[in-house]
């Protein structure tokens, strides 16, 4: 019998860690900016059968970078999270705390337990009535919950695209304003423009109705942009 | 590689695809009723009274009264009998209410959940169909005198059509190509909209006629509330057609009503 080779916990963490911030470096960011009546969920994404980002709840939403076939198990894991909640209590029950604290430690297991840590990154999106209310949750890889305001990134290009809206931003922007401010952090990011069919944008709208989930669709994108 | 974690997700091979009631199922947390050995006769529960639904030019109007009795006495007097079932369709109830109600919540989660998962709304007929397997899980029930009979309907997206369905006890499915009625004062409902009865009627005939014909139930059955213009509690009535499901406004129906009953301001 041969006996395991020790590996110190703090390399073993590295390794899973650099394992992983290589494979999300690969996929394209995704950005989240709060505007008057909601919160818009900007994309690139070429493909308009695989989404990036889904309806959760009445309010809430999520957005994942990475691997598709692990963000999308998070995704319906959360759909059943949030159902399952609202329909064994109220529908004003179903809250992005308690659901991000479910991925979070998700994550993490997976990134300490698994031979293989999850190579994505998730957003969880909440509106509320105010503006104030709104949330917006950061998962990272490892399990780590960040909680930010008004505008954020995740993905491959996080530091960059976070670097030039920060200064940026301001609140109260009406949708288009939003849509514009979003897609043109991507395109001076990439230093290219980036068609209206490229993108996959969503929105978290207070005048939508109960279920306040919504995709924009390409000719609305293009307008907006125009 | 299971990860039943308690406040993580378990996230294990064992999914139940898109399907809510499976979910539920799955964890044992679906509604199920331990069958007593008492009598149905001498339970008192509420039951749900008159729902009825026509189709007209351009979709279904859907409308049902507001009581809902436990034996000869009145349990409720603004009872919500008629629900969306999603943004192209609804349901209406008729028989025991407790029942009822959860069967609309469980049926409206789950085809909210299958779009959700799927990012597509289930078909007209995979709606009808999911809702004829949820009635017929009630069976046991039926045999201790719990019956629910919903009515359903529905805009079919892909043929731009109305389209109505009736279901019996035992999950039966029926698709009506004019009118339907159940409940108590069903029989009267029906035998009013056979009289009036064109499929080409327009949204406001077909809504007058709607509530005309609860109310003419209420004539003959004393189950069914008919207009209360002292309370003021009238019919809920929807529409679904192409622009999808829309409830019609309290005043709007209230209006429609007092004009029956001769009351119109």
């Amino acid at each position: 019998m041969t006996l395991p080779y020790y590996v110190p916990p703090e390399q073993l963490m590295k390794d899973r860690a650099e394992f992983a911030q290589k494979g999300i470096a690969k996929g394209r960011s995704i950005i989240a900016v709060e505007y008057a009546d909601g919160v818009l969920v900007l994309a690139e994404n070429s493909s308009s059968a695989l989404n990036k980002i889904g309806e959760i709840y009445d309010r809430m939403a999520f957005a994942g970078v990475g691997k598709y076939n692990e963000f999308e198990a998070l995704r319906v894991a959360g759909i059943r999270h949030a159902d399952l909640k609202g329909y064994s209590y109220g529908r004003s029950d179903v809250a992005a705390k308690s659901l991000a604290n479910a991925y979070s430690q998700t994550l993490a297991a997976v990134f300490t337990e698994s031979v293989k840590p999850y190579e994505i990154e998730i957003l969880i999106v909440e509106i509320g009535d105010e503006p104030e209310n709104t949330s917006l949750f950061r998962v990272r890889y490892d399990g780590t919950l960040v909680d930010e305001e008004g505008s954020c990134a995740i993905g491959g290009q996080e530091d960059e695209l976070t670097a030039h809206m920060k200064d940026r931003y301001e609140a109260g922007l009406n949708l288009r304003d939003a849509l514009r401010f979003a897609a043109e952090a991507f395109e001076a990011v990439e230093s290219r423009q980036i068609g209206p069919d490229e993108w996959e944008a969503a929105v978290l709208d207070r005048t939508n109705g109960r279920r306040m989930f919504r995709r924009l669709s390409v000719d609305e994108i293009g307008t907006a942009r125009s | 590689m299971s990860l039943d974690l308690p406040s993580g997700f378990p996230l294990h091979a064992h999914t139940p695809d898109s399907s809510f009631l499976e979910l539920l199922k799955s964890r044992a947390l679906n509604p199920t009723w331990e069958l007593g050995v008492g009598d149905a006769e001498t339970l008192r529960v509420p039951e749900a009274t008159t729902i009825l639904a026509l189709r007209y030019a351009d979709g279904v109007v859907m409308v049902g009264d507001r009581r809902a009795t436990e034996g000869n006495t009145i349990a409720h007097r603004r009872m919500q009998k008629v629900y969306p079932a999603d943004g192209f369709s609804a349901v209406a109830i008729a028989g025991t209410a407790g029942l009822a109600m959860e069967m609309v919540k469980l049926f409206q989660t789950e085809l909210e959940h299958y779009e959700k998962l799927e990012g597509t709304r289930l078909s007209l007929e995979g709606k009808a169909n999911h809702l004829a397997r949820m009635v017929r899980q009630q069976l046991p029930m039926v045999f201790q005198g719990l019956v629910v009979v919903p009515l359903f309907c529905g805009y079919d997206e892909a043929e731009s059509v109305g389209r109505l369905y009736t279901y019996d006890v035992v999950g039966g499915r029926y698709e009506e190509d004019d009118y339907a009625a159940s409940g108590s004062g069903g029989r009267e409902a029906k035998a009013y909209l056979r009289s009036v009865y064109n499929e080409a009627l327009s949204e406001e005939d077909a809504l007058t006629q709607g509530i005309s014909a609860i109310a003419a139930a209420a004539e003959q059955d004393t189950a069914t509330g008919g207009p209360d213009v002292r309370r003021a509690i009238y019919s809920t009535a929807v529409l679904v057609n192409g622009d999808g499901y829309q409830e019609v406004a309290a005043d709007r129906v209230a209006a429609l009503s007092r004009d029956l009953v001769g009351d119109s301001e």
